[in-house]
C-alpha cells in the first residue's frame, strides 16, 4: 500500500480548509478555523496541542463521524461533503478505523466478536467475521485471548483488542485520539508499539493525538495544534522506541533534508521551527519542543522509512492554494 | 446490516437484561392473555346459547304478534286458541303446532313454594319443544279441552317441591288453585339462568282462566325440515295477517334468535377484547419507556456503532427489532397463558370457554403491531444520535 512513484501522490485523506464551529448560547465556539492537510497513504502522523485546542474535533471530521462546518474532506480521494448519512456510514466503515482513548468496547461481548463488529455493518457472514477477527486479534497479539471480556483484559489487552477492530476493515486510515491516555507507560508502549507495527508492515496510515512528548516523537511526522489551528506541521526523524529495536532491523535508504523556512500547509503560514512536509521522506529537524527522548542517541541511519519515495517524487503539500 | 443480525442482536441484548425484558413484557403478556381468555369465555357463551337454543327443538317457527325484536315488550297479542287450527291446516298436522301463555307465579306444595314459570300449553308442546318427561304423562287433549287442573312439573320444580316424595298423583297450588301432578320432566339444564327446568305446564285453557286471558301469546309450529322453514313462516304469517287486517305478525324462526343472540355475543365479545386491548396499549407504553431507558444507557455504544460503519437505519432496525422481539415473546408467552387460563376457566368454572384459532393469531399479530408502534420513537431517537456527542457520554 505504499505511494507509486509513478502515478499522482494519492492521499489517504485531505482536508482542505475545514472550520468546525459550534453554536453555543448563540456564541459561535470555533473549534476549527481553517485547517488544511494531507495525510498520504503509509503515514504515521501525530497530532499534539494543548487542550482545547481542536484535536479531537480535527479527529471526528478525518473519521467522518463529523462534518465540517465549510471546506471540503477528501477520504481516499473521494469528496464526502455531497454524502448522505448512509455514504458517511460507509465510509467509516470501510476507510477508518477508530481507536479511543477509553477502549470503548462492548461489555458483555468477547474480544472477537468486538473486533468482528464493524463487518457487521459491511455485510460480511458470521463466520467470516470471526476468522477475520481471529486474524487481526493475532496481529496484535492476543490470538489467545479471543473469548475473553473486556473486563477480563488488562488496559493494554483492551487497546489492543480496539486496534484489531480498527482493523479488521482494512481501512486506509487508524485515527486514535489519545490511544495510551488511560494506559500506564508500560501498556501504552505495548499499545504504541502495534501500532507502529502495524503501519510498518501493513502500510496503514496513522494519526495519533497525544500529550506526551515521547509517543509524538515516535511519529514521522508531528502536527502541532492551537487555537483551532495547525501551527506547526514537520517531518521528523523517528525515535526509536524501546521495545523495538528487534523488529526494527530495516535500513533507510537516505534521509533527505529541506530547506528551512518552508510554509506549512496552512496557506502560507510561517511557523516557528517548522519544516516543510513533505511526505514519503524521513527528515532529520530541530524538534520545536525538545522532547525527553528516551533514546539517549538516536542513530539515523536506523530509523525506518514509512514510504520509500525518493526526493523528486515527493508530492506538493495537499490543499495549498491553487 | 442484515435483519436477522439485528434479531441477533436483540436476542442479545434482551437477554443480558432478563429481568428487565421479563418485567417489560409483563404488560403485554397480561394484555394478549387477557384478550384470549375474554374472547375465548365470549365465544363458550356464544357456542353455548347456540346449542341450548337449538336444543329447544329443531326447525321451530314462533308466531308472535308485532314485528320482532330483541329488547322490546311483546305487543298485546290478538291471536286465540283457534288459531292452533289455523297454523295447523298450514303446517298441515296438527301435531306440530303448539300455542303458549306463560306468567310468573308462586307454586306451592305444603311448606314448599317455588316461584315458577307457568305456561299454559296444548298437549303437543313436548311433542314440538322435545320435552321428554321423567315419570309420569304429559297433558293429553282432553286435559285441554276440558281445562283439567293438572300439572307437569320441571325438574327443579318437582325436585324443590316434593323433596321426599314421588310427586306424580300429588297436588300443588298454583296462585291458590290446586292441581294434580300428572308427569315430571327431564332435567334439561340451563343456559344463563333460564331453565325449562324450572317451569310447570298446565293446559292452556285453564291457564287463560287463571291469568284472566282469552288469547295466547304465541303459536309454534315445527318444521318437517329446515328447507320448508321459509315457506311455512310466509304462509302463517300472511294467513294470520288475513284474518287479524292490520295486525303485524312475525314468524320468527331459531336461525333468526341464534343470529341476534350471536350478534349480541359478538359484540359482548368485542367489548370485552378492546377492553383486554387496553392493557395491551399500556403495556406497550412500558415497551416505549423501556426502550426510551435502554437507548440512553446505550447511547455509547450507539455512537460506537456509528463509529464503526453502522447507518441511522442500521440502529433504527436494531433497536425496533428490540421492541417488537419484546412485544412478540410477551404476545406468545401471553397466549400460553391466555390458553391455559381459558382451558382452566372452562375446566373449573361454570363459565363455558371456547378458543378461536383467530384469537391467538390475532393477539399475536396486535403484540407485534404494538411493539413496531410503540419501538418506533426509541429506535428513531437511537436512530438519529450524533455519534461525536454519543461516544462522549458516560
Ligand atoms: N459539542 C461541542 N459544543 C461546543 N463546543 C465544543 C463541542 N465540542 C468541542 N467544542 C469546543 O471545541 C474546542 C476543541 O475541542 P476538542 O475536543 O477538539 O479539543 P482537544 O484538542 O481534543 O482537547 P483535549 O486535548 O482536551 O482532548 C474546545 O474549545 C471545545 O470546548
Ligand atoms: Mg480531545
Amino acid at each position: 500500500m505504499s505511494t507509486d512513484t509513478q502515478a499522482p501522490p494519492t492521499y489517504a485523506i485531505e482536508a482542505v480548509d475545514v472550520r468546525r464551529s459550534y453554536a453555543m448560547d448563540g456564541m459561535q465556539v470555533e473549534a476549527l478555523r481553517g485547517i488544511t492537510l494531507g495525510i498520504a497513504e503509509g503515514e504515521y502522523v501525530a497530532v499534539t496541542g494543548p487542550s482545547g485546542s481542536g484535536k479531537s474535533t480535527l479527529m471526528h471530521l478525518l473519521g467522518a463521524l463529523d462534518r465540517p462546518s465549510s471546506g471540503r474532506l477528501l477520504i481516499g480521494g473521494q469528496d464526502t461533503t455531497s454524502l448522505d448519512d448512509a455514504g458517511l456510514a460507509r465510509v467509516r466503515g470501510s476507510e477508518i478505523g477508530f481507536v479511543f482513548q477509553s477502549f470503548q468496547l462492548l461489555a458483555r461481548t468477547d474480544a472477537q466478536d468486538n473486533v468482528a463488529l464493524p463487518l457487521v455493518y459491511r455485510g460480511v457472514g458470521r463466520t467470516e467475521r470471526r476468522q477475520r477477527a481471529v486474524a487481526a486479534l493475532e496481529a496484535v497479539g492476543l490470538g489467545h485471548r479471543l473469548s475473553h471480556r473486556p473486563t477480563q483484559l488488562s488496559g493494554g489487552e483492551q487497546q489492543r483488542v480496539a486496534i484489531a477492530r480498527a482493523l479488521v476493515g482494512e481501512p486506509r486510515l487508524v485515527l486514535a485520539d489519545e490511544p495510551t491516555g488511560n494506559l500506564d507507560s508500560a501498556n501504552g508502549h505495548e499499545v504504541l508499539n502495534v501500532l507502529e507495527q502495524l503501519n510498518r508492515e501493513r502500510g496503514v496510515a496513522v494519526v495519533l493525538v497525544t500529550h506526551d512528548a515521547d509517543v509524538a516523537a515516535r511519529a514521522n511526522r508531528l502536527i502541532r495544534m492551537r487555537d483551532g489551528l495547525v501551527v506547526a506541521d514537520e517531518i521528523q526523524r523517528r525515535q526509536e522506541s524501546r521495545g523495538e529495536q528487534e523488529v526494527q532491523g530495516r535500513r533507510t535508504p537516505q534521509l533527505a533534508r529541506t530547506p528551512q523556512g518552508g510554509r506549512t500547509p496552512q496557506g502560507g503560514r510561517e511557523t516557528d521551527g517548522g519544516q516543510e512536509a513533505q511526505h514519503g521522506q524521513v527528515l532529520a529537524i530541530r524538534s520545536p519542543a525538545p522532547s525527553p527522548s528516551p533514546s539517549p542517541s538516536p542513530t539515523p541511519s536506523r530509523s525506518p522509512a514509512p514510504t520509500p519515495s525518493p526526493s523528486s517524487d515527493v508530492p506538493d503539500i495537499p490543499g495549498q492554494p491553487r | 446490516m442484515k435483519p436477522w443480525e439485528a434479531l441477533r442482536l436483540a436476542a442479545d441484548a434482551l437477554r443480558a437484561n432478563r429481568l428487565r425484558s421479563l418485567l417489560t413484557m409483563v404488560g403485554v403478556i397480561i394484555g394478549v392473555a387477557a384478550v384470549v381468555v375474554l374472547v375465548a369465555i365470549g365465544g363458550g357463551a356464544k357456542a353455548e346459547v347456540e346449542n341450548e337454543v337449538e336444543g329447544l327443538g329443531s326447525n321451530i317457527v314462533f308466531i308472535v304478534p308485532g314485528k320482532f325484536q330483541f329488547g322490546t315488550t311483546p305487543s298485546l297479542s290478538p291471536l286465540r286458541l283457534s288459531d292452533v287450527q289455523v297454523a295447523a291446516r298450514i303446517a298441515g298436522s296438527t301435531q306440530d303446532v303448539t300455542a303458549v301463555v306463560d306468567s310468573g307465579e308462586n307454586v306451592t306444595a305444603g311448606q314448599n313454594s317455588f316461584f315458577a314459570t307457568v305456561q299454559g300449553v296444548t298437549q303437543n308442546f313436548d311433542v314440538v319443544f322435545n320435552r321428554p318427561l321423567a315419570e309420569g304423562s304429559y297433558l293429553t287433549s282432553a286435559d285441554v279441552t276440558t281445562s283439567a287442573r293438572v300439572v307437569v312439573l320441571g325438574a327443579n320444580v318437582a325436585s324443590t317441591l316434593f323433596p321426599n316424595e314421588d310427586p306424580v298423583g300429588r297436588t300443588t297450588a298454583i296462585d291458590g288453585v290446586s292441581f294434580r301432578v300428572v308427569g315430571v320432566a327431564q332435567a334439561q339444564g340451563s343456559a344463563f339462568g333460564v331453565t325449562q327446568d324450572s317451569n310447570v305446564d298446565i293446559p292452556i285453557t285453564e291457564a287463560q282462566l287463571l291469568f284472566g286471558i282469552n288469547t295466547v301469546q304465541s303459536i309454534e309450529v315445527k318444521a318437517q325440515n329446515p328447507d320448508q322453514i321459509g315457506a311455512l313462516s310466509t304462509d302463517l304469517v300472511s294467513a294470520l295477517q288475513s284474518e287479524y287486517t292490520g295486525v303485524q305478525f312475525s314468524a320468527v324462526t331459531q336461525s333468526q334468535i341464534l343470529g341476534t343472540i350471536g350478534k349480541i355475543l359478538s359484540l359482548l365479545t368485542l367489548v370485552l377484547a378492546a377492553i383486554a386491548g387496553i392493557s395491551l396499549l399500556v403495556g406497550g407504553v412500558g415497551v416505549s419507556n423501556i426502550m426510551l431507558v435502554g437507548v440512553r444507557e446505550r447511547t455509547r455504544e450507539i455512537g460506537l456503532r456509528k463509529a464503526l460503519g453502522a447507518r441511522q437505519r442500521d440502529v433504527v432496525l436494531q433497536f425496533l427489532v428490540e421492541a417488537v422481539t419484546l412485544t412478540a415473546v410477551g404476545g406468545v408467552i401471553g397466549i400460553g397463558l391466555g390458553v391455559g387460563t381459558s382451558a382452566a376457566v372452562g375446566a373449573f368454572s361454570p363459565l363455558p370457554t371456547n378458543i378461536a384459532w383467530w384469537s391467538p393469531a390475532l393477539a399475536f399479530g396486535v403484540s407485534v403491531f404494538v411493539g413496531v408502534l410503540f419501538g418506533v420513537v426509541p429506535a428513531r431517537r437511537a436512530g438519529r444520535l450524533d455519534p461525536v456527542a454519543a461516544l462522549r457520554t458516560d
